[in-house]
């Protein structure tokens, strides 16, 4: 669980695993939490962009927001065997009171790639979403 | 004594009350020792665990276990029973990974016999049981198939010619709880668990191949199949896959949604709870029923491809003779029976990191278990020992009829990676003369015997507080993981 540095950072939790992930927008700071989702799974930066699925996302909240996209990641994780690269043009607006987000996935299949761990789920522990200096950070303790 | 300002009186050894205050309806009941405190003394249990005794309609006590480590909403090695008419259900209760459990299986070998042909054995367990992310299932499911196997769990994979009725007898629940409802699990959920049935996972998830290494209690050893020190068995340990991660998931957003009030009043969001006999609770239910089934025809796939898999080495014959000792599960929900106050009553019992631990007389066991009581699996970590243990009365009074479940880690996956390198692990095991074989160098680091607590410990305060007796140790010859 390498950390990187601006991007995203790995905090120390017993039995599962505690990032922190940053951006000057908080769509930033949620494409860097699924990048930071996905380096507990394997090597990013290897991972080829051959694939891209799109994704939308709609919640009341900006915690459930970041829980229900990240939950859909794994989901794609299982289902097409997708392993995320990263994701492009993340967009999040309010449509009639609730909060959407759209982005592009952009990965490859995980049987081409050496994996080193796997999340099993999101939780809303310890998850916080701030305006901090300068941008937004995201906290998001993942079930291992 | 006081850890993080809360005030533990030490009523036994291997017994630590804290009494009931503020919004705890019940007091927390520690089964644990001085030893296993200390090494919770940073992490978030012992909260947890008072968090929990504030729930509504909790009975008796909120009970942890020696393996007790911090997990989200309720700690992990955690039991919680709640009255049918005033509590409640909680998924944080059961964890995401519903009905992750043991399967053991007894093989008519000794490891003299095993141990010179491991890798051969550890190539087929490994050909035949996918591990790793997303591994993916030989079979291929029916709609139909996959709908009835969220039913009848174990029963269906019988059916399909996967294990024997014999092997069902000797599970947990007979491998299949009732008052499962697949539309009650998302399709989202149901997809997760499709290419999934008959694989292991990754994380802390393994098949391990173990000699007996000592017998405690040899009459009753013998009647659970085990012959000796010796003697060769093996463990598998996973659960419902993407299945259940998905329908825990999904329930923790609905009951969220429908009681946004609830939700924000929480002293931990994950403790989010439907009342029982709501409409959400009873789908709920149904459908962590559901993923538990899926979880029970999984470990039976399993156990079938262990059987293969010695068959492809050492013959059908040897093959033939492996019998299942027994499944457990130790996430899970159960509708039991319980004196409470002196009377019996219906309790929704959760488990968490806790595995049933029923008394000699339980009628669901195999005629030849039955007078000494349900066999509780725990696996050690990578590396260390197993158990099997026989439940008790104690347990029954004492704890909801449960018991640990494991060693409980005790070390973050990022201090293990500071900590250990694969080779370093790998070269400590096979000290030991235990071979591994991993699909990722990463899971031998973050699973290594140090990032764990002592099982040795945890089983002996469960013997000590009499909650499972000690049937006899086990320790790894080979084992195969994510």
């Amino acid at each position: 669980m390498k950390s990187v540095p601006g991007a995203y950072d790995f905090l120390p939790h017993t039995a599962d695993a505690k990032f922190r992930a940053y951006g000057k927008t908080l769509e930033e700071a949620f494409r860097n939490s699924a990048r930071a989702m996905f380096a507990l799974i394997t090597d990013i930066e290897k991972v080829k962009g051959k694939k891209k699925v799109a994704v939308r996302v709609k919640a009341k909240r900006r915690d459930s927001l970041l829980f229900d996209f990240l939950d859909r990641l794994l989901f794609l994780l299982d289902t097409k065997g997708l392993l995320l690269h990263d994701v492009e043009d993340v967009k999040i607006r309010e449509e009639k009171g609730v909060l959407v987000l759209t982005g592009t996935v952009v990965g490859d299949h995980y049987k081409r790639y050496e994996t080193h761990g796997d999340v099993k789920a999101v939780t809303y522990s310890d998850m916080a979403i701030k305006e901090e200096k300068g941008g937004w950070a995201c906290q998001v303790v993942v079930d291992l | 004594m006081e850890i993080q300002g809360y005030h533990l009186t030490k009523e036994e050894d291997w017994l630590y009350i804290i009494k009931g205050s503020g919004r705890m309806r019940v007091p927390v009941k520690l089964f644990t020792s001085e030893k296993l405190l200390e090494q919770i003394k940073g992490d978030d249990s012992i909260k947890q665990a008072c968090n929990v005794a504030t729930l509504p309609g909790i009975q008796g006590a909120s009970v942890v276990m020696p393996d007790m480590h911090q997990g989200y909403g309720f700690s992990i090695g955690g039991v919680a029973a709640f009255d049918m008419q005033e509590g409640v259900i909680s998924p944080g209760g059961i964890g995401f990974d519903i009905n992750c459990g043991v399967r053991l299986l007894s093989i008519p070998l000794t490891v003299e016999e095993v141990r010179p042909r491991i890798n051969e054995l550890l190539d087929r367990l490994y050909a035949n049981c996918p591990v790793g992310v997303g591994s993916e299932a030989k079979i291929r499911l029916s709609d139909e198939d996959y709908q009835d196997l969220m039913v009848r769990g174990a029963a269906w994979a019988v059916e399909h010619g996967y294990g024997t009725k014999e092997d069902l007898e000797h599970c947990e629940s007979h491998g299949s709880i009732p008052g499962a409802d697949p539309s009650k699990a998302s399709k989202h959920a149901q997809a997760r668990g499709r290419k999934q049935l008959g694989t292991v996972g990754a994380g802390n998830h393994f098949i391990e191949v173990q000699q007996v290494d000592q017998v405690y209690d040899a009459t009753v050893a013998k009647a659970f199949g085990i012959t000796g020190p010796g003697q060769v068995v093996v463990m598998v340990h996973c659960g419902s896959r993407g299945f259940g991660h998905q329908v825990c998931t999904d329930y923790i957003r609905k009951m969220e949604e429908e009681q946004p009030e609830l939700f924000r009043s929480l002293p931990d969001k994950n403790l989010i709870y439907a009342p029982l006999g709501s409409k959400l609770a009873d789908d709920y239910f149904a459908a962590m029923c559901a993923a538990a089934n899926y979880a029970f025809a999984n470990r039976h796939v399993l156990g079938h491809f262990v059987r293969k898999s010695f068959a492809e080495v050492f013959g059908e014959e040897v093959a033939a003779k492996v019998k299942t000792v027994y499944d457990i599960c130790h996430n899970i929900a159960k509708k039991e029976r319980h004196a409470i106050g002196g009377e019996e009553r219906e309790v929704m019992v959760h488990r968490k990191g806790a595995t049933r631990a029923f008394p000699p007389g339980f009628q669901e066991l195999p005629k030849e278990y039955r007078q000494y009581g349900q066999p509780v699996l725990i696996p050690g970590s990578m590396g260390t020992a197993s158990y099997i243990l026989h439940g008790t009365e104690t347990a029954m009074k004492e704890a909801f009829g449960s018991t640990a479940h494991g060693a409980g880690r005790m070390m973050s996956r990022l201090q293990a990676n500071r900590d250990f390198t694969a080779d370093q692990v790998t070269a400590e095991l096979a000290k030991k003369q235990v071979t591994v074989k991993a699909a990722s160098k990463h899971g031998i680091v973050e699973e290594a015997p140090g990032a764990y607590k002592d099982v040795d410990e945890v089983i002996r305060v469960c013997h000590e507080a009499g909650l499972a007796k000690k049937v006899a140790r086990m320790v790894p010859v080979g084992v195969i993981k994510g």
